[in-house]
């Protein structure tokens, strides 16, 4: 966690709550930051924190892994349950679901039972309304024995109420609900707690650990052992109390290992009775309409084509909405660079230095606004839209088949979605799959869907070698037709790719997979927009324009240092080059992938630049002009297919693979990232360029 | 297994059963019980995927994705038809 600047006593307040229930939404609107958040559980992937005033205090406010229960068996429950249980806060703010509070009262009592400083949030109050379903909070409130708001954190309703009640329990205890076991239980123990009791500072539960302890949970006893530094298990007094306990529940016949599912059936049980007397349903049928839109998402016959239409018209809308903006900026930037360039000249700038501010900086940069920046701008919203309503699981369990085929786990389908944005962002979201085998696998072929980043590229070679420059809908089906294509051939490879993986280096089978399909959700449809504009997509161009500045130096001083009147890029182009021909590239775009290692972006700039470099200035304006740039130097369609599909699959970016280091903790597994999509890009080009040249089809 | 008893995933679409036995390793019996499915949980199935694994099931108010090879080892009862 932060380690925190100001000195200033400020109450520690930790945000609990059951996946995808608006933890992320309500930790924006209290702290005024910025999470990301989607419909989909596990969005929250690593802890934030952020703060606010309230009565002149300061409240941290930690954002907690999403979990179901606090019985952790995964590093996020883990970390949710130690601060719940050790960190020394001021409360917990425990985040449940109004259209299913049953499931979410489970972690209600759980946290309960550890501490008695909590607030029940009830969310989306409004999508319970409109399902028909009553919540009495008064009632939920007596019942648990601690306040209870209910909020729709998306307008900001009942967030108030929510920062008085948090200042109120973060002073006062209140009294929260006990679970009672069965008196077996119960004898048990007290037998442990008396003994406990003495043994570690009050500030802890000793009834909740000692039950704990004769549950032989073992990751907490690691957790007790590092947090209360001392191995509670070598003390003989407790030791002998655990063996009086556990010999007290075996004469009452209850073996240890039932007493996990014991502890859970009381629980549940509870949570049930408190649902029963406080939830009512105006109508019994409430999930209706989701039932009927999911029959028609998951069908046997229209599922997977659904899906497949879904993924085009985003595209479709894409590419048309993109086409207008990026001309315009085009022909803007094309005649500035006419104004700067006499500009500089007014200012007798040295010829090296105009050559390496228009040719190297300026042009990429212009590159990445104007052919990438659009696609980037339209994509990314619409995409954060579906994943507002809740489409994503979705996606998964129509898929989950498939990857459970490949030994890998179908919330890969998530990560995978993840993945377009960037991806980057989609390895490090495969924190949510659980089994350290399938979230490698995940990780490893990540880089199989093209990011943000790559498929404008795809998308300008596409226009430029097979679809033509007409503004029609033939074209532009036709368009969207064969980038859809392209993503299925990395779809595809993702599943071949988790297949050979789980037969070679990951061995193993299939673990257990349970994934949660949330209701439908209607998106904030202007929030995503602004939002992913601003956040997103100015990110993705400050990293192009970090990145472009020292390539662009570094192509023009290698272009313009010469060894024996030969240009150094020269010489490494025609070094590169017989292993290019071998693929249907040429050394400089071999060249530009390399280059383009920092960002995907900057890939076609520099190979331009390496073409314009050895000739004149060239002007280009339009998509058009560049095509004659790339005719010219010898580029055929199957040149542009070879680099459609190498931009598909390549090495992931630095960015990425440092994720991936950060992630696998190894630098054996980033070396297979790269290499897994490296070797299948070569070998697919080097294998299409082959069988072209064999049938002379050029 | 009695009559009236199948595994979960045998349960076809629409109908509503309760579950009678956990059978499955510890892994999943905890995220199954994390759900709230235990013994005498009423559970509906809502969803057969494209590929009719995994399917979906409606369990106290949520809806949870559940493979058949993880279903298979859940043991449940048909309710009984009210009429008879």
């Amino acid at each position: 966690m932060k380690k925190r600047t100001q000195q200033l006593p400020y109450k520690k307040i930790g945000l609990a709550g059951n996946p995808n229930v608006g933890k992320s939404t309500i930790f924006n609107a209290l702290t005024g930051l910025k999470q990301h958040t989607g419909n989909w559980p596990g969005k929250t992937v690593s802890n934030a924190s952020g703060s606010y005033f309230y009565h002149d205090k300061e409240y941290a406010i930690y954002d907690l892994p999403g979990t179901y229960s606090l019985i952790a068996h995964s590093k996020e429950e883990e970390c949710a349950r130690d601060f719940v249980c050790f960190e020394n806060h001021d409360g917990i703010v425990i985040i449940c679901d109004a259209v299913c509070l049953e499931r979410n009262l489970n972690l209600v009592l759980q946290t309960l039972e550890i501490t008695r400083n909590a607030v029940v949030v009830v969310n989306l109050m409004d999508e319970a309304k409109k399902k028909g379903i009553k919540i009495d909070l008064e009632k939920l409130s007596f019942l648990l024995g601690v306040p209870v708001v209910g909020t729709t954190a998306r307008s900001g309703e009942g967030l108030q109420e929510l920062q008085e009640k948090v200042e109120n329990i973060s002073n006062n205890q209140s009294s929260a609900i006990k679970i009672h076991y069965s008196n077996e239980i119960e004898g048990a123990i007290s037998i442990v707690e008396r003994v406990l009791v003495h043994k570690i500072n009050e500030k802890y539960n000793a009834r909740w650990l000692a039950l704990k302890l004769l549950d032989s949970d073992e990751s907490l006893i690691k957790s007790i052992k590092q947090y209360l530094d001392k191995d509670l298990l070598k003390d003989e007094e407790l030791n002998k109390a655990l063996q009086d306990a556990k010999g007290y529940l075996s004469k009452h016949h209850i073996a240890i290992k039932d007493l996990k599912n014991k502890i859970v059936s009381t629980i549940i049980l509870k949570a049930e009775l408190i649902a029963k007397s406080t939830v009512s349903f105006e109508k019994q049928d409430y999930q209706k309409k989701d039932r009927k839109i999911d029959r028609w998402i998951t069908n046997r016959y229209t599922g997977i084509p659904l899906m497949i239409i879904l993924l085009m018209l985003v595209f479709w809308i894409t590419i048309s909405f993109a086409n207008y903006p990026s001309d315009l900026l085009f022909s803007f930037f094309s005649h500035l660079e006419t104004y700067l360039l006499s500009f500089f000249k007014y200012l007798s700038f040295p010829s090296w230095l105009i050559g390496l501010l228009i040719d190297g900086v300026y042009r990429v940069l212009t590159w990445v606004i104007s052919v990438m920046l659009p696609p980037m701008a339209i994509f990314f919203p619409l995409f954060t839209l579906l994943e507002d309503l809740g489409y994503l699981p979705r996606v998964a369990f129509n898929l989950d088949k498939g990857f459970r085929k490949c030994n890998a786990c179908g919330k890969q389908a998530l990560t995978m979605c993840m993945g377009f944005g960037c991806n980057a962002v989609g390895v490090v979201g495969c924190r949510i799959i659980d089994s350290p085998r399938e979230r490698m696998i995940a990780m490893l072929t990540n880089v199989f869907v093209p990011c943000n980043g790559r498929f404008p590229t795809i998308i300008a070679i596409i226009t430029m070698f097979f679809v033509g420059f007409q503004n029609d809908i033939r074209s532009s089906l036709l368009n969207v037709i064969l980038l859809t294509v392209t993503i299925l051939i990395g779809i595809l490879m993702t599943f071949l790719m988790s297949y050979i993986l789980s037969k070679t280096l990951l061995k193993g089978i299939p673990s257990s997979f349970t994934l949660e399909l949330p209701p439908y959700r209607k998106p904030q449809v202007f929030k995503v927009i602004v939002q992913s504009i601003f956040n997103r997509t100015l990110s993705i161009l400050g990293r192009a324009v970090v990145s472009a500045i020292p390539a662009g130096i570094l192509i023009w001083v290698l272009a313009n240092l010469k060894i024996q009147d030969v240009s150094i890029l020269s010489h490494i182009t025609s070094f590169l080059n017989p292993i290019g021909a071998l693929m249907g590239l040429d050394g400089a775009i071999l060249m530009g992938f390399l280059l383009g290692f920092p960002a995907n972006e900057i890939v076609i700039p520099i190979i331009l630049m390496i073409y314009l470099s050895n000739g004149s200035l060239v002007e280009f304006d339009n998509l058009l002009a560049l095509r004659e740039i790339l005719v010219a130097n010898g580029w055929t369609f199957l040149t542009a297919i070879n680099t459609i599909l190498f931009s598909l699959m390549h090495f992931p970016c630095a960015t990425t693979c440092l994720t991936i280091r950060k992630e696998t903790k190894s630098w054996k597994w980033t070396f297979l990232s790269i290499m897994i999509p490296l070797v299948a890009g070569v070998f697919i080009c080097c294998t299409i360029t082959f069988i072209v040249r064999l049938l002379n089809l050029i | 297994m009695k009559k009236n008893e199948l595994p979960l995933h045998h349960v076809s679409l629409g109908e509503k059963v309760i579950i009678k036995k956990l059978d499955t390793n510890e892994s999943i019996k905890r995220r199954l019980l994390d759900m709230g499915m235990v013994e005498g949980t009423e559970v509906e199935c809502a969803l057969v995927s494209p590929f009719g694994d995994p399917k979906a099931y409606f369990i106290r108010g949520a809806l949870i994705a559940i493979r058949n090879s993880d279903a298979s080892s859940i043991l449940v009862e048909r309710v009984k038809e009210e009429a008879k």
